[in-house]
């Protein structure tokens, strides 16, 4: 193929993922952008090129051997339920944009951490994206026709431009936001349609190669079988393989955690926790897909160039062989999509990392805190664009300059290496709360440098000096100190070698260092919080062990100049009214210092944000003792003695067990307070009436008009009736509520009973003008108390008759026989109930409960009566949802 | 000039009575039924007290309250409760919000008179 058209092919590409990435951006809360799916396949960006054409040239060179790399996530993916999770809740209450923020963050926000996790992962990741780029030029040199042409300069380098590209749409969507905590959905959208397209077009290419060019994976299993050597690339042979798979399994299953790209995609780009659900099979499932093949286009490729010289590109080169060049530019488009996603979400994730651990604390912070918070804003994403810049024009030095001499599988595997000594203080950090930043820090550097010694400087100083002098003697010709052989152990690949020894002194370091060093205080908070996260909003609020002294204003001052004005003032006020506490509060307290080291984290790292914070806050440091005295006591006497633990769990179960009922006693102590108190109301204002007028009639000496004078009598009778129905009503449901009421059940007709309870009010209703209607005229006879259903059903009509508007007002009564129940509705056309009042209009104190001073319409002890009535006829009451206009009420009445 | 009393209550046989005593005593009368009638009302008048009931529907006797006392016209206005709420908290919340006397139901007519009499010299 010619190379511009290739290149146009290029370009296409990538302007569909921009539309991809940025119409993700412009419909951020849409479904498709936000759902398990995406979410999984962002992660499927663990398959890089690496796995896309060096899988290929690893079956082809050294047998199964690239399966290990696969299977360490896949046993790894059940476990994400428990430890992803837990990961993912730390950084989202703690803001965290990076996994050197996690790290710095859980051994008390070290700055020095933070940057020494930031400079290990730019080692680790910067040959990784070299590779990627190694991989472009290669493919791209394999599919332009123009085979003599080998870039010289880097002005003519295709490589060096795609490099670019790549560098514009990470600096574009990845800086979108200053607040590093955000997520990148554009980004992550192109990633999850660019993993769709890696694996689909792997497959097809996989599918061709084994069913079109050969006859199937038993052909060519067949032909295979008979060329030499066969045997060594399909077995492991004897226990040292299965060390170095056993390595090798727990290196890819620290990478898919310590990556920063499966750290950015998995933690920080994560939506929902339960996102996770779907990852835990779909992800293994994924892998599986793109390990199907692999084999078989190994084999192929072998059957077919007779040498593995190129077998990393088998899956291009045997259909260019065979002129399909359609397919060839299919498979290397899939190839570029898996470099476009690797390329971009790392240099995201390490971008942000050198921007928030390195560049800011040890060199802007000053500059920040006298800046304006706009110029800031831009200044922060200054860095990180400069960042994603320099990140991959390093990179494409790097490939320039070394990585054209190393295979694809080894590149990677340094990586891993590299990036797994972050594991011992990562996941034992989350576990174990003596672990302490000055371990971690030793841990980290002990295992980087033996790392180095035993995987880096034997290729570079061999790259460099032409002997390999250094791995056949050892260090100064010792030969215990041999690179691939340290101590004697000579049976492991390199990498599970060094893998194998940089843990364990990484892990000795570690652990040792932890024990014999305790943390300052402050390192032990975090240690709480993170080791217990569950308990983590009562352990951040109330255990943080801080003392000091700052004001509310200088903080506030802080935070507007990364935040706003406005945003701050927000923040602020959310604080105050979190914690219920006075707006104009001067004073500030540990919380308010957590949370505005957390707010700022997410701009700026939260190794700058605690330095910031602290230039503002005068903090004591707090004695040994009194630290000890308050995590000790509470949290590791309990731990080292179970039985203690036991007796205070049953005790603390038995005081929440205590507290519980009491709280209910507490309760229906103050409803029936509260009920008592409404009736006393109730019964005070006929009193009051009663009272004022005769007071006022009693007076001799008045002239009073006799018109008045009979108003006020007829007032009198009036409060006195209400008083009696008052009494009998309470009297009532007294009677109902303590289950000494007894139902006189007669064989009656409920036509002829809902006809009576309209009689009996009609009245009432044609004063106001409403309208009652019955519908059902069928006669139905069944058993019930008459006296009490026609009181349930007065009831209803009255309320009915209150809620109605004069004059417009209509009632619609209606009865319909049901399985072995006849349903009663009474329907109005007035205000309607609130749909969040359903579920309590019923309730015998509801009213007292719902009201303070807003008075309610009625004594609030009608419909709880006529609840227990229904009841009592072992009948249901209830208010229809969903009613438009006015209310339906309807009671049944079971018969037999 | 004819004293001017707003007697804020949602029942109407106890509004009557007291309309009448506050009448005979020379009272320029005005009835309201809630609150929020109560706020209507005095948009246009200034009364000299204003009886009000705390538990009445839509806008309740404190919140009246506290219109009135942010009001500057109202700022001679006396303002006495009149209610059902006898709880020692609530007779003391009346009165921090500023309330220059609380009578709890059922009252003696002639008793609220006097006192208000007394309030006004």
């Amino acid at each position: 193929m010619n190379n511009s058209a290739l290149i146009a092919i290029i370009i296409i590409y990538l302007a569909a993922l921009f539309f991809i990435a940025f119409l993700a951006e412009k419909k951020r809360q849409s479904k498709w952008v936000n759902n398990p799916y995406v979410y999984t396949l962002s992660l499927a960006v663990y398959c890089s090129a690496w796995t896309y054409y060096g899988s290929v040239g690893i079956a082809a060179n050294s047998g199964i051997n690239f399966l290990p790399i696969y299977l360490g996530p896949v046993i790894a993916a059940p476990l994400w339920i428990v430890l992803l999770r837990k990961i993912i809740r730390i950084s989202k209450q703690h803001k965290i944009s990076s996994i050197a923020d996690f790290i710095s963050l859980r051994y008390g926000n070290s700055r020095f951490l933070g940057a020494l996790v930031t400079i290990i992962c730019l080692f680790g990741t910067l040959p990784y994206i070299s590779l990627q780029l190694k991989a472009v030029s290669e493919t791209f040199e394999i599919m332009s026709d123009d085979t003599s042409y080998i870039s010289t300069a880097v002005i003519d380098d295709s490589t060096f431009y795609v490099a670019l590209l790549l560098a514009i749409f990470a600096t574009f969507f990845g800086t979108q936001n200053t607040d590093a905590s955000e997520k990148h959905k554009g980004i992550i959208a192109s990633v999850a349609f660019e993993s769709v397209l890696k694996l689909v077009f792997f497959l097809i290419i996989g599918v061709y190669i084994t069913f079109y060019l050969f006859d199937g994976t038993t052909d060519i299993y067949n032909q295979i079988a008979i060329t030499e050597n066969f045997k060594e690339l399909t077995t492991l042979s004897g226990v040292e393989d299965g060390f170095n798979w056993f390595f090798m399994i727990a290196l890819s299953f620290m990478a898919i955690f310590l990556l920063p790209r499966q750290f950015q995609v998995s933690v920080l780009e994560n939506n929902r926790e339960k996102h996770l659900k779907k990852a835990i099979w779909l992800f293994p499932l994924y892998l599986l897909l793109f390990n199907l093949f692999v084999i078989f286009i190994a084999w192929a490729g072998k059957l077919t160039f007779g040498s593995t010289q190129n077998a990393e590109y088998y899956s291009l080169l045997l259909p260019l062989e065979n002129g399909n060049s359609f397919l060839a530019t299919l498979v290397f488009l899939g190839g570029f999509s898996a470099v476009i996603s690797m390329v971009i979400v790392s240099t995201l994730a390490l971008s942000t990392m050198v921007s928030n651990n390195l560049i800011i604390p040890y060199g802007f912070l000053d500059k920040f805190i006298k800046n304006q918070p706009e110029r800031n804003s831009k200044y922060i994403k200054n860095i990180r664009r400069i960042s994603i810049f320099t990140i991959i024009i390093t990179a494409y030095f790097f490939y320039v300059s070394f990585s054209k001499e190393l295979s694809l599988y080894s590149i990677g595997l340094i990586s891993f290496v590299i990036i797994a000594q972050l594991g011992p203080s990562f996941f034992i950090g989350l576990y174990w709360n003596r672990g302490s930043s000055k371990a971690a820090i030793t841990g980290i550097i002990v295992g980087f440098f033996i790392a180095v010694y035993t995987l880096v400087l034997p290729f570079t100083l061999q790259a460099y000096t032409g002997t390999d002098d250094f791995t056949q003697y050892g260090l100064l010709g010792v030969s215990i100190l041999k690179p691939y052989a340290l101590f004697g152990i000579d049976f492991l690949s390199p990498p599970a070698h060094a893998f194998f020894w940089s843990m364990t002194f990484n892990m000795m370091s570690y652990l040792v260092f932890s024990l014999i060093s305790k943390g300052n205080y402050r390192e032990r908070n975090y240690a709480e919080m993170f080791v217990d996260s569950n308990n983590f909003t009562t352990l951040q609020d109330n255990a943080l062990v801080w003392k000091g002294e700052a004001y509310v204003a200088d903080i506030k001052s802080v935070l507007v100049r990364f935040l706003g004005e406005k945003r701050a003032t927000r923040a602020l006020k959310i604080f105050f009214t979190k914690y219920k506490l006075s707006q104009d509060t001067q004073l500030a307290d540990a919380r308010l210092i957590n949370f505005s080291e957390k707010l700022l984290t997410g701009s700026i790292g939260s190794a700058s944000a605690k330095i910031l914070i602290a230039s503002v806050v005068k903090e004591e440091q707090i004695s040994l003792v009194e630290v000890l005295k308050i995590l000790e006591e509470s949290k590791e006497n309990i731990v080292s003695n179970k039985v203690l633990t036991e007796k205070s769990n049953e005790l603390s179960q038995l005081s929440s067990k205590l507290k519980d009922v009491n709280e209910v006693l507490i309760s229906k102590d103050k409803q029936k307070d509260e009920f008592l108190d409404t009736v006393a109301h109730e019964l005070k204002t006929p009193i009051t009436g009663i009272r004022a007028a005769t007071e006022l009639l009693m007076d001799d000496d008045d002239d009073m008009p006799k018109e008045i004078k009979a108003q006020f009598l007829k007032n009198i009778l009036q409060d006195s009736d209400r008083l009696g129905r008052l009494i009998h009503n309470i009297l009532d449901f007294e009677k109902l509520e303590t289950g000494r009421l007894h139902l006189d059940m007669q064989y009656q007709d409920i036509q002829k009973t809902i006809a009576k309870a309209i009689g009996s009010i009609s009245q009432i209703a044609a004063k106001k003008e409403v309208e009652i209607s019955n519908k059902n005229t069928h006669a139905f006879k069944t058993n019930y108390d008459e006296d009490r259903i026609l009181q349930v059903l007065t009831n209803l009509l009255s309320n009915a008759i209150k809620f109605c508007e004069a004059k417009n007002g209509k009632i619609e009564v209606d009865y319909k026989l049901g399985n072995e129940l006849v349903e009663i509705s009474v329907t109005d056309n007035g205000k309607g109930i609130p749909e969040e009042d359903h579920d309590y209009i019923f309730d015998k104190f509801y009213q007292s409960k719902h009201q303070n001073t807003i008075k309610p319409q009625g004594s609030g002890l009608g419909l709880a009566i006529t609840k227990q009535i229904v009841e009592k006829h072992n009948g249901e009451i209830w208010a229809k949802k969903d009613v438009k206009n006015g209310a339906t009420l309807v009671f049944t009445i079971p018969f037999k | 000039m004819k004293k001017k009393i707003l007697i804020v209550d949602d029942e109407p046989n106890i509004v009557m009575s007291l309309e009448y005593a506050f009448k005979k005593q020379g009272f320029e009368v005005f009835i309201a039924r809630d609150g929020s009638e109560a706020l209507e009302i005095l948009k246009h008048h200034v009364p000299n007290v204003i009886l009000l009931d705390i538990m009445m529907p839509n806008v309740d006797g404190y919140q009246t309250l506290t219109h009135i006392k942010n009001t500057d016209s109202l700022k001679d206005t006396k303002v006495v409760f009149l209610t059902a709420k006898n709880k020692a908290s609530d007779i003391e919340k009346g009165l921090r919000l500023g309330a220059d006397k609380y009578f709890t139901k059922p009252f003696s007519v002639k008793k609220i008179v006097s006192e208000i009499l007394k309030l006004l010299i």
